[in-house]
């Protein structure tokens, strides 16, 4: 994984999530190192995302590593109409990675094509987010003590949001039965399908909450978003049915755990945060050691770490 | 009808006979392969009937042979076609496009949020084949291109 850039989480094998994941588990407990004294960080925020920028940027520091860098297109080059080759050339004489989101697809593979140094992509647009797929494999990991054989429901927009296609594609890899529930306009795309078909992995589907969620370990919650409906009273009646309250966990598992990439509005009922099982708040920390552990693997500085 | 066609477009001594283009997909074929930009003569006929394309096109290029690599490239648009070899009037040698694996730089992503549609990037695809259609997978945005909406690119 040294040098190697980081654009998909397909770009890791099972063996090599697993070492990160246990890298991870380092961070957590020893926290703050000089592992990266001397490096540079490029952090390049072509459009603004406070939390993963703040998240990369708390596990440099906590590392020993320098950051620069921008934090949204309007006060970088771009504004004076620079390429997205130039942008990353030029950067790429100032630092050891490359930290980018970009709202365009596909601009974190062809950054890593140009650039010298490697890349971690950020968010691509619609298209990856690796290192969130890392965090939440990590919250799984943790809160579950395995990756194997889980259960786990999917529950929102299946059909635009990426993080849920970045975990389904992670989790494939361990033997996990899913649960899609949905409005039908947001079903898992068949891609996915076809692919989760195709390695025989199990199943459901279905359009609103039901029994399926009691055997699950994790319940994996998204944002419905009102751009992704032409009918502003579709997007109302929708985000209403797919919210979780506390009444609907009472038969799930103790050992279940909700996750959410955040920002939520309303599709978790606040009352739900105090229940045990709430774990979203937690799991945006767990961002910071999953990211250490990609940085540091990536810098080749892995071994040092106790 | 065969004797037809060769009534329409003359035969040639040497050089190469591309059959069974889809009429509409001539101009495209003439722009990939160059066609527009060599000194060879070249006849085509297009709007011929063809039983299985409805209305098909032909070209024949005198004095010009081409690499398999070259050709299979006109298989996104032109699956059928067939190539004849000509020597002195006879055919010395058919061949059949390929789809090829990799398509780079000649097709266009069909997302409009991909970067190869907003900065100058040569675009490349990997090639599916799934009942009988292609589709393309973009290397960079990773969102699939299908037949319908293929667009090729030709300067």
């Amino acid at each position: 994984m040294k040098n190697r850039s980081l654009v998909s989480i397909t770009d890791y094998s099972k063996q090599e999530i697993l070492y990160l994941l246990d890298l991870a588990r380092k961070f957590e407990n020893n926290p703050v190192s000089n592992l990266l004294s001397g490096r540079v960080i490029a952090s390049l925020f072509f459009e603004p995302s406070t939390r993963t920028r703040l998240s990369f940027e708390s596990a440099v520091q906590r590392m020993g590593g320098g950051i620069i860098g921008f934090s949204d297109s309007n006060s970088s080059s771009v504004t004076k109409g620079e390429t997205l080759r130039d942008t990353i050339r030029t950067v790429t004489n100032y630092s050891d990675l490359i930290v980018m989101r970009h709202p365009l697809e596909g601009s974190a593979k062809f950054a890593s094509e140009v650039s010298t140094v490697p890349v971690v992509n950020a968010g691509d647009g619609a298209n990856q987010h690796p290192t969130q797929t890392m965090l939440d494999l990590y919250s799984i990991y943790k809160t579950q003590g395995t990756l194997d054989g889980l259960e786990i429901a999917l529950v929102g927009d299946l059909k635009y949001g990426r993080t849920v296609h970045s975990l389904l594609m992670a989790m494939a890899m361990f033997d996990t039965r899913f649960h899609f529930i949905s409005h039908p306009k947001l079903q898992m795309p068949d891609e996915y399908k076809i692919y989760l078909k195709e390695k025989n992995i199990h199943f459901t589907e279905s359009a609103e909450f039901n029994k399926k969620v009691d055997s699950a370990d994790i319940i994996y919650m998204t944002r419905v978003q009102r751009e992704r409906f032409s009918d502003p009273i579709e997007y109302e009646k929708t985000k209403d049915t797919y919210v979780l309250r506390s009444n609907m966990l009472q038969s799930t598992k103790p050992s279940m755990r909700i996750l959410h990439p955040l920002p939520r509005v309303n599709e978790i009922h606040i009352e739900v945060d105090n229940d045990p099982r709430a774990y979203y708040f937690e799991q945006a920390l767990n961002g910071v050691f999953a990211r250490q552990a990609i940085i540091a693997t990536i810098l080749g500085v892995d071994h040092l770490v106790k | 009808m065969k004797n037809e066609h060769t009534l329409q477009v003359n035969a040639i001594e040497n050089g190469t006979v591309i059959d069974h283009i889809p009429a509409q997909q001539l101009f495209k074929v003439i722009k990939i392969l160059g066609l527009d930009k060599i000194e060879n003569q070249i006849t085509f006929g297009t709007n011929l009937s063809s039983d299985k394309l409805g209305k098909k096109a032909i070209i024949k290029i005198t004095g010009k042979q081409f690499e398999e690599t070259e050709t299979n490239k006109i298989a996104l648009i032109a699956p059928n076609a067939k190539l004849n070899i000509i020597n002195d009037y006879i055919v010395t040698e058919k061949r059949v496009v390929k789809v090829p694996a990799q398509v780079v730089g000649l097709a266009k992503c069909v997302n409009p949020k991909c970067i190869t549609n907003n900065e100058e990037i040569t675009t490349k695809f990997t090639v599916f084949q799934t009942n009988g259609s292609i589709s393309l997978k973009c290397h960079y945005c990773e969102k699939i291109t299908d037949q319908d909406h293929l667009k090729i690119i030709v300067d």
